[in-house]
Parts: C-alpha cells; structure tokens; sequence
C-alpha cells in the first residue's frame, strides 16, 4: 500500500482523517506516515491544516473519522494524556516555559520527581544533564540557571530536550527555527538530527524550505486539508514543495503529480 | 555536568552575554573571588537581589539611633519591642507572599485574620465558653481556612477579579468581625486576666522563654540548620551536581549562627526599668516556624514548585497538567490562615481584640513589605525572606517615628515615601541593566 516505506511499518500511521470545526472542513481523508528514525517536515501555506493535523495526533482535538495507527496497531488518541502515554510529545512554537524557573525546573514541571515527599532535586538535576549531554545541549552555562536568561535556541533546545526526557518515541516540534539566528538554527537542527540518531520518529512543521531540505528526510505538503504529496525529501525540489503547497499539484517534469490523498515521490 | 565547553560557548555569543548578567552567582562560580566578582557583575546589571532591602535596613538603624532621644532605638528593650511589633507585619507578609507569586492579591487578610482571632479570643473568655486556648486556636484558625477557601474558589472557579474579591471581603469581614467582637460582651473581649488559659494567648506576644533554655534551643536549632546546609551542599558537590563553593556555604552558616546569636544576646539582656525582664519572646520562634514552614513548601515540595510555574508561565503549567485552580486556591488559602496566626499575634500584643484595628493599613504594610523587599507584583518571584525582611523596615520605621514621638499621620507619609524609594531604585537598576530579559517590576 504505501510504496516508498523505507524500513517497513511506520512508527505511527494516520489514515483517512477528517477533522472539521462547524462548517469548516480543517481536514480531508489525511493520511500521514511518520519512521521511526527518520525526520518528517510537514509543509502547508498558513490555514492549510498543518497544525490541526498536529494537534489531532497530539490529542488536543479529537478527529472526525479516520483512524491512527501506533506501531502497527490502531489506537484512539482522545486527550493529550492519551498521545503521552503512547509516548508522543509535542514542543509547541511558544516553547511553554516557565522563565523564573531554571532548566532543571521547567525540564521536570508536572512529574516531580519526590523523595519522602519532597522535591528530589538532586536527582533530578542528574537526569536533566544527562538529557543535555546526550543530546550535545552544552552552551548553557549552568542547568540551574532560569529560562529567562537563555538565548532563543538554547531554549529551544531545552523544550526540545523537555519532549525527549520522557522515553518519547514521536516528538513533534512546530516551527522550531522560527525567530532563530543563523547559529542558533544551526544548534536547533543538528539537535533534531541527534534525535533521528537515537532512533526517534521526528515531525518537523516548518514554512522555511532550506530547514526542510537540510534535516528532512521524508517532506508531507497538506493543501487546504488535503494531503497532497508524501515521499522521500530525494524525491522533491524546492520548487515542487513550493507548487504544492500554493496549488495543490505540481507539473514539473520528473516528478509524480498527488492528487487527494494521494501518494506521490515513489522510488 | 551541563558546563560550558569553551568553544562551543563562542558559537552563541547573545547567549553568554546574557548568561553573564542573568546567572544567579552560586551556580557558576567555582571559589569565593569568583562568587564575589559575578555577584557585582549581577548587581551592577540590575538584578540586585534582598540588597536594597539590607541597606534600608542599615540607613534606618544608623538614621533612628542618631536622631532617637538618648539614642534609644540600639537598645535592648527598644529591639525587643520592633522585632514584636514587625513580627505582625512578618506573619501578614508571608501569608501574602503565596498570592502575590500568582500575581493575584488579598487585600481581606487583616479581616480575615481579624475574624479568626476575635474567634480565638472570644472562645476563651471565662464568663461564656471557656474553650481551652488552644480548641480556640484550632477554631479561630479554621474559620481563616474556610474564608479562604471561599474567596478563592470564588477567584478560580468563577474566574472573578481577585482584586474585587478580596476588597469585598475585606468590608464583610470587617462587618463579621464586628459581630463577633460585639456578640458576648458590651466592651471588647479581653486577654487580661489572671487564669492560665487565656494567659496563654497573651504569652504569644508577651511571654518569654527562660534564657538558658532559650540558648538550648537556639543551639539546637543553629546546629540542625547548619548541618543540612553543610551535607546538602557537600553532597551536591561530590556528585558533581550545581553547588555553592565551600567558603560560600561556610560563610552562610556563619551568619545563621551569627544572627541568631545576637538576637538571643540582645533578647537575654534585662530590658526592665525595675526589676528583671529578659528572654526571648515566644513570638520569635512562633514567626520562624512560619518561616521554615512556608520556605519548606515553596521551595521544596510540588505544591511550591507550581505556585512559581502558575506564576511565571499560567500556560506551560496548565500544559504541564498542573492543576491550575486547585494550587490558586490553596494559596488564597494558605494567606488568610497565616493571616490568622498575624492577627492572634495582634490581639495578643494588644492585650484583647479590638474593634479599631487598622485592618487597611496592615494590609497594605504587608504588601509594602513584600515588594519593599523585591518580590514582584506581576508573579513568579520572590521568596518567604522577603516577608521577614520587608516587615522589618516597616516595623523599624514604624518603631522609630513611635520614638521620636511623631504620630501616625508621619508614619504613613514615611512610609509610603519608604516604599516609593525602594521599588523606584529596583525599577530603575532594571531598566537600566543590559540584559534586555522579560520585564521585572
């Protein structure tokens, strides 16, 4: 069925999905395929239905019809703490941190861990930098210092390493460059790919095509909720992820045409 | 180990700069030369921490003992009497302290303490209940939690303005207390008087404990202190976790054992004109009891550690699965019951509750003293010390103006002018650090 799976069944499938608000129709028959080890960039124009497709997986909204499937198995996601449990984290574009707290803090908010019912913060401290070490976070200068005094990527970065502490299997970052200088991009996308390295599935939503060609390595176009092409990056240029996400379809030569729903970029 | 590796450090230059200005100075420094020198860094770039708060103590000590008749405000017996005056001013502020880091306020708490303590003190009045004093505590105290509880779930649950809540409360508690103070009696009900019970709740205030066991305990207290500083800090270090350096912790200790021992000293000397009156008052561990009660659940357990989420970010907390409404209104509540101990601790100075306190003025003198001491109005900072600090300046003002025999009219104008200063000088050293983090009051 889906012809260019790479390393057999997908982490986690999204087949058929409909989603609507009142009248409005976010999403139409959406299939999406996420690997594990392998980075996804999810592109649309604004209002295309990337971020409701987003927060279906995560389970803030609730689809219509269609159906998820997790390793495999099909599984309702119904509330954010159903997609946790099934080890999906999403890093929203405005980071939810708390800037008075410190790393440690905010990398542990809600899951304390306790010893004798108070905070066990040694502990925690340790878990936390070996969280950063592994994912090479070593441009703070102390975890114990607040949000508030870290530069756009390291708090990226933190958020980021928030989603992976929990055994995560799916993390999902939206616009994680946005509003980021040269270097700091550069930090955030050399730590999305330290995540695809330990095996994790990575969703990526992103407007900025060069982000999308340099970590990517499968590109899914939505268009006014359609699903319009999905494949491996190799397979598009930028200009067929341009025509697809302003029209719906491409014609450049070379490169097979989506349709609803349809796949597109087979090997 | 989360360190800087140098080279990678030079890839985010904003970032250390930042990092510089805004990294609270023990986390970083390795000997106490470096603690110093990040520590002016710090305060040079605005962030000055419980500074301020210490120099305006300093000026007010060095002010008042210049100008106060025969230099009376040093002396012991004049001591004794600010710390017991300031100790309502304490209590009140770090009640408070748990709403202002919601970035809520209550401006009910010295009605809603009122109306606890006019319980107490109603309950143990011989010729009606005659609750033994500390059933009457237990019920004055309760009457403070379910005031709490519900002006704050009128607050969370039905989303209204906790400014507008508690200015209600403050005429209605008023009115309450009122009541109550003038159900058994056509006077005010008394804590004057002979039998043991009712002289308990007198004692709060007034009494004083025995000199050698009040160095007892104070030994105890300052060895306990010291030795979870000095295990907790060295055990961080061994395993490689952020700690302070050794001097640091060192030196913290020293000043644990020195304050302390100058207040038991300063306590312990005869304060009387005639005769014998020396000790230190109960009130003194009442109020540290507070403290370390409060400082433990802000800062060590979950419940703390979401009041400063919900303060600093309403939005990561509530994603966090922080349960936003219960935490708030545990904290209106955990305000109007300190209120309650501040308000017996009133009664108790002023020898019985009285209809006239000035429950308008030790609100305010509670919230002036904690943001006199830098906790901010908006949320997400400040600490308990800020209380004991804050409600020191007020009380040293409050004392000395009493000495020079200025009446109150003075002490608001000194005051409130106090309070300008301290948050214009805060506000300033902010807007002038460099830093360019969020915006601080």
């Amino acid at each position: 069925m889906i012809k260019d799976s790479p390393a057999g069944e997908p982490r986690f499938k999204a087949r058929g999905v409909d989603k609507h608000f009142g009248p409005v129709q976010a999403l139409t028959k959406v299939d999406l395929d996420l690997y594990a080890g392998q980075v996804t960039a999810l592109c649309g124009d604004n209002g295309a239905g990337k971020s409701v497709l987003t927060k279906c997986i995560a389970g803030i909204y609730e689809i219509d019809h269609g159906q998820f499937f997790w390793e495999g198995n099909p599984v309702h996601i119904r509330s954010p703490r159903d997609s946790a449990r099934l080890g999906i984290e999403t890093v929203y574009q405005d980071l939810a941190l708390a800037d008075n707290l410190d790393i440690v803090q905010n990398m542990f908010l809600g899951r304390e861990r306790l010893r004798s019912g108070l905070l066990h913060e040694d502990d925690m401290e340790r878990a936390a930098s070996k969280t950063l070490a592994e994912l090479r976070v070593t441009t703070v200068r102390s975890i114990r210092q607040p949000v508030a005094s870290l530069s756009g990527g390291q708090r990226q970065s933190v958020a980021v390493a928030k989603a992976v502490m929990w055994n995560s299997k799916l993390v999902m970052l939206d616009e994680p460059t946005a509003a980021l200088g040269v270097v700091q991009t550069k930090q955030v996308l050399d730590l999305i790919r330290r995540l695809r390295d330990r095996g994790l599935a990575v969703m990526v939503i992103s407007h900025n095509l060069n982000d999308v060609f340099e970590v990517a390595d499968r590109i899914a176009v939505v268009h006014l909720g359609r699903m319009v092409a999905q494949g491996r990056a190799s397979d598009f240029d930028r200009q067929t992820v341009v025509d697809y996400m302003t029209t719906g379809a491409s014609n450049r030569a070379g490169q097979p045409t989506g349709g609803d729903g349809a796949k597109s970029g087979a090997r | 180990m989360a360190r800087a590796e140098a080279p990678e450090q030079a890839q985010d230059p904003t970032a250390a700069a930042a990092a510089a200005t805004e990294v609270p100075p023990e986390l970083v420094a390795q000997s106490l030369s470096e603690w110093l020198r990040a520590w002016l860094t710090r305060i040079r770039s605005g962030d000055s921490g419980v500074l301020p708060v210490i120099l305006a103590l300093l000026i007010i000590t060095i002010v008042f003992q210049a100008i106060s008749p025969n230099h009376v405000f040093l002396s012991a017996g004049n001591l004794v009497n600010l710390f017991q005056q300031s100790a309502v001013f304490m209590v009140l502020a770090m009640g408070e302290i748990f709403v202002i880091l919601l970035g809520e306020i209550d401006l009910s708490i010295a009605y809603a303490g009122g109306v606890g303590a006019a319980v107490t003190v109603q309950l143990v009045q011989p010729a009606t209940t005659k609750w033994s004093w500390w059933a009457a505590i237990i019920a004055g105290l309760l009457v403070c939690i379910l005031i709490g509880a519900l002006q704050g779930s009128l607050i969370t649950r039905l989303r209204l303005s906790s400014l507008i809540v508690t200015l209600a409360g403050l005429l209605i508690w008023q009115g309450t207390m009122l009541i109550i103070l003038g159900l058994a009696f056509s006077g005010y009900p008394s804590l004057a008087g002979l039998d043991a019970n009712r002289q308990v709740l007198y004692n709060l205030m007034n009494g004083t404990i025995d000199p050698i066991i009040s160095w007892i305990g104070t030994g105890v207290i300052v060895i306990a202190m010291a030795a979870l500083l000095w295990f907790g800090d060295s055990r961080r270090r061994r395993s490689g976790l952020v700690a302070p350096p050794v001097s640091l912790t060192i030196i913290k200790i020293a000043l644990i054992a020195l304050i302390s021992t100058a207040v038991v000293a300063i306590c312990n000397v005869n304060r009387a004109a005639f005769g014998t009156l020396a000790g230190v008052p109960w009130v003194i561990p009442i109020v540290l009891a507070v403290f370390l009660a409060w400082m433990t659940l802000l800062q060590r357990t979950k419940f703390g550690r979401y009041v400063y989420a919900i303060g600093g970010n309403p939005e990561a907390a509530r994603r966090a699965g922080i349960n936003l409404a219960g935490v708030r209104t545990l904290c209106f509540i955990i305000c109007s019951f300190t209120a309650g101990i501040g308000l017996l601790l009133y009664a108790s100075y002023l020898g019985g509750m009285s209809g006239n306190i000035n429950g308008g003025q030790l609100v305010l003198y509670a919230i002036a003293s904690v943001v006199l001491a830098g906790t901010s109005l908006f949320g997400g900072r400040g600490k308990v010390i800020h209380g004991i600090l804050g409600g020191l300046v007020i009380g040293g003002i409050y004392n000395g103006m009493g000495l020079l025999g200025l009446d109150v009219r003075w002490q608001f104008i000194v005051t409130g002018l106090v309070l300008l200063v301290a948050i214009t000088i805060d506000s300033l050293s902010r807007r002038s650090a460099t830093s360019g983090s969020v915006a601080r009051v």
